[in-house]
């Protein structure tokens, strides 16, 4: 469907894109993710044909997206991160200039418009003037709009920011149920989202394709690496003592810890070992009180911190950041 | 390409814009042809054409300066480059609106002789002729300031820019004058040009190879003519210049002549400024 070889862009002196390779299979939905500048929105605008690579090859359903670039772009609707719509324009106004210049025939314009405005519930604001709708609607006629001509492959382009909760809802069930018939790739900064969305995940860093698998088989990849979390009431010293005593711990570091006489751990311990109840008895031995113990599997933000942190700094960050979210980093986003 | 026009004309009279543009184009022609034609009693129309040429320095920025600009601004350019459609369509999309909309207060004009003939014989030919040229100026100046909006996300500077070129096509005699027409000089000025163009060359591609090539190829053939033959180089500046002066051709036809030259002139004035702006548009997807 689309095939992405060495693709790079450079501006200037900054490499947005670097040497990004992938393919992109029919009937799927495909979560683009990555922090913020990581080149998302770069690399769908060329997908798109927006702007050009400095290197490298797009070609959709084998038409290259610089040499064929009519015949290309037929087969995408895109939604840019900014919803290009038009202010002065009523939703219906807009979506018919939209549809003629995607060359539907006339014949189909209307009964598709309707059939979308339902799909994308915007059809109480079809005769508003655009700059009157809120975000929301706004966003829903992008959607629209790229649904228009149903084309085989939807690029949107974090379809869900500045959205409300309720509303983010509902475009995510609508680009599943899109999935089911045409080939999807959304991008996102947003977790929870590619892992309730999208069956296939692609994650970028620095222009850089970093990982690329189904969301389950990456926290499957990445298991076995999970720590611990532990509060004692001890003093730092001796608790540093104790920890080096036991082979499986890999590495530790201590964290601030709001109660008084007491040190937080962040344990990583050898791949399958539970080092839990060694560490009761061995406390216990040693008088030193545990106040708190939690074992920690890495989820899909974790790998992603992980992932897209740099190099060295990789480990200590994601753990900070377990600290300071917990577990139930999902419903922050919500 | 259709359907875009159709989309900008729409915008022009949905907005205040397109109206405004008519009304004080047909304001400010009504004033002179008052004056002149119908208070002095002259018989040539061409002569309140002829006057007011000068208000294409104020309504061409005016009406051309959001087009391309505010696409980009508003990041609705987005929508159009990325549908099946070439820039080519765009760019001529947005021409042909912009002269769609110039074409109201020129269909208008149209009666003007009409009603002057009530007074006594015109020429009606001459007349026409007149008009078709004053038309072709306008257009002339459209796509410069087409041009100018395809250059930045800014309006102000669109319409800025526009005046200030209109203005310098239009003072282009006066400023031709102003270079001395020896051979001498005319070459000293051309080397200096290729120069300065070589330097925008090297500006545009980094590579020092392409430059250097037509530089010295281009100082080499100056120099080998200059000693040659050095009477071609007499007035040669004035020459090059002239070719920016718009308004020049416009005199053969409120003259009632029928200049073939001067049609040629515009219709490739126009082509070039639209060829100008489709490759800025395709420049800034390659950066």
């Amino acid at each position: 469907m689309i095939e992405v070889r060495h693709l790079t862009k450079r501006y200037g002196s900054t490499l947005a894109v670097d040497d990004l390779n992938f393919t992109i299979e029919k009937g799927q939905i495909y979560g683009f993710l990555g922090p913020n500048g990581a080149g998302k929105s770069t690399t769908m605008n060329i997908i798109t044909g927006y702007i050009a690579s400095t290197d490298g090859t797009v070609t959709i359903d084998g038409h290259d997206i610089l040499e064929n670039p009519e015949a290309a772009k037929k087969n995408i609707g895109y939604l840019p991160e900014l919803p290009p719509l038009y202010f002065d324009m009523t939703v219906e106004e807009y979506l018919l200039f939209a549809a003629e210049l995607k060359k539907i025939p006339k014949k189909e314009r209307a009964s598709q418009l309707a059939d979308i405005c339902a799909l994308t519930k915007v059809e109480e604001v079809r005769h508003r003037l655009i700059k009157n709708l809120s975000k929301g609607y706004r966003q829903r006629v992008g959607l629209a709009q790229a649904l228009l001509g149903y084309p085989e492959i939807l690029i949107l382009d974090e379809p869900t920011v500045g959205l409300d909760p309720k509303q983010i809802l509902e475009i995510r069930n609508l680009i599943k149920t899109l999935g089911k018939s045409h080939t999807v790739i959304l991008s996102s900064h947003i977790l929870s989202e590619v892992s309730a969305v999208c069956d296939y995940v692609l994650i970028i860093s620095h222009g850089k394709l970093v990982a690329s698998d189904t969301p389950d088989n990456l926290s499957k990849l990445m298991q076995g690496t999970s720590s611990l979390l532990l509060t004692v009431k001890s003093s730092q010293e001796d608790l540093e003592n104790l920890l080096n005593t036991i082979p499986a711990v890999q590495e530790f570091h201590f964290t601030d810890c709001e109660e008084k006489d007491c040190v937080k751990a962040e344990i990583k311990t050898e791949p399958s070992a539970d080092i839990r109840e060694l560490l009761f008895y061995r406390l216990a031995e040693a008088g030193l009180p545990i106040l708190g113990m939690q074992l920690v599997h890495l989820s899909l933000e974790d790998i992603f911190l992980e992932l897209t942190a740099d190099d060295t700094q990789s480990f200590t960050e994601s753990a900070s950041s377990i600290d300071q979210k917990g577990e139930n980093l999902d419903d922050l986003h919500m | 390409m259709i359907c875009i026009c159709k989309r900008e004309l729409k915008n022009f009279f949905d907005s205040m814009t397109g109206w405004v543009f008519c009304a004080f184009l047909l304001l400010m022609t009504g004033i002179y042809f008052t004056a002149y034609n119908l208070n002095y009693g002259y018989p040539l129309f061409s002569y309140t054409l002829s006057a007011i040429t000068f208000l294409f320095l104020i309504t061409a920025p005016v009406l051309t300066m959001r087009t391309l600009a505010e696409e980009r601004k508003q990041k609705t350019d987005q929508l159009l480059l990325t549908s099946p459609v070439t820039v080519w369509q765009i760019v001529g999309g947005k021409y042909l609106a912009l002269v769609g909309v110039f074409l109201v207060p020129i269909l208008i004009l149209c009666f003007y002789p009409l009603i002057l003939s009530q007074y006594g014989t015109i020429s009606f030919a001459s007349t026409y002729v007149a008009l078709l040229g004053f038309f072709l100026l306008g257009c002339t100046s459209l796509s410069v300031g087409l041009f100018f909006s395809s250059l930045t996300e800014s309006q102000i500077i669109a319409a800025v820019g526009t005046f200030a070129a209109l203005l310098v096509c239009y003072l282009m005699q006066g400023i031709s004058g102003f270079f001395p027409e020896t051979a001498g000089a005319s070459f000293f000025s051309l080397v200096v040009l290729v120069l300065l163009f070589c330097f925008f060359i090297y500006h545009m591609t980094q590579s020092i190879l392409l430059p250097l090539i037509i530089g010295i190829i281009g100082e080499g053939i100056l120099t080998a003519l200059y000693l040659l033959r050095q009477s071609i180089f007499e007035g040669i500046i004035q020459k090059i210049l002239n070719l920016f002066n718009i308004s020049g051709h416009f005199s053969n036809f409120t003259d009632g002549m029928l200049d073939f030259t001067g049609i040629i002139y515009y219709l490739s004035f126009i082509g070039i400024m639209l060829f100008l702006t489709v490759q800025t548009i395709q420049k800034r997807r390659w950066n």
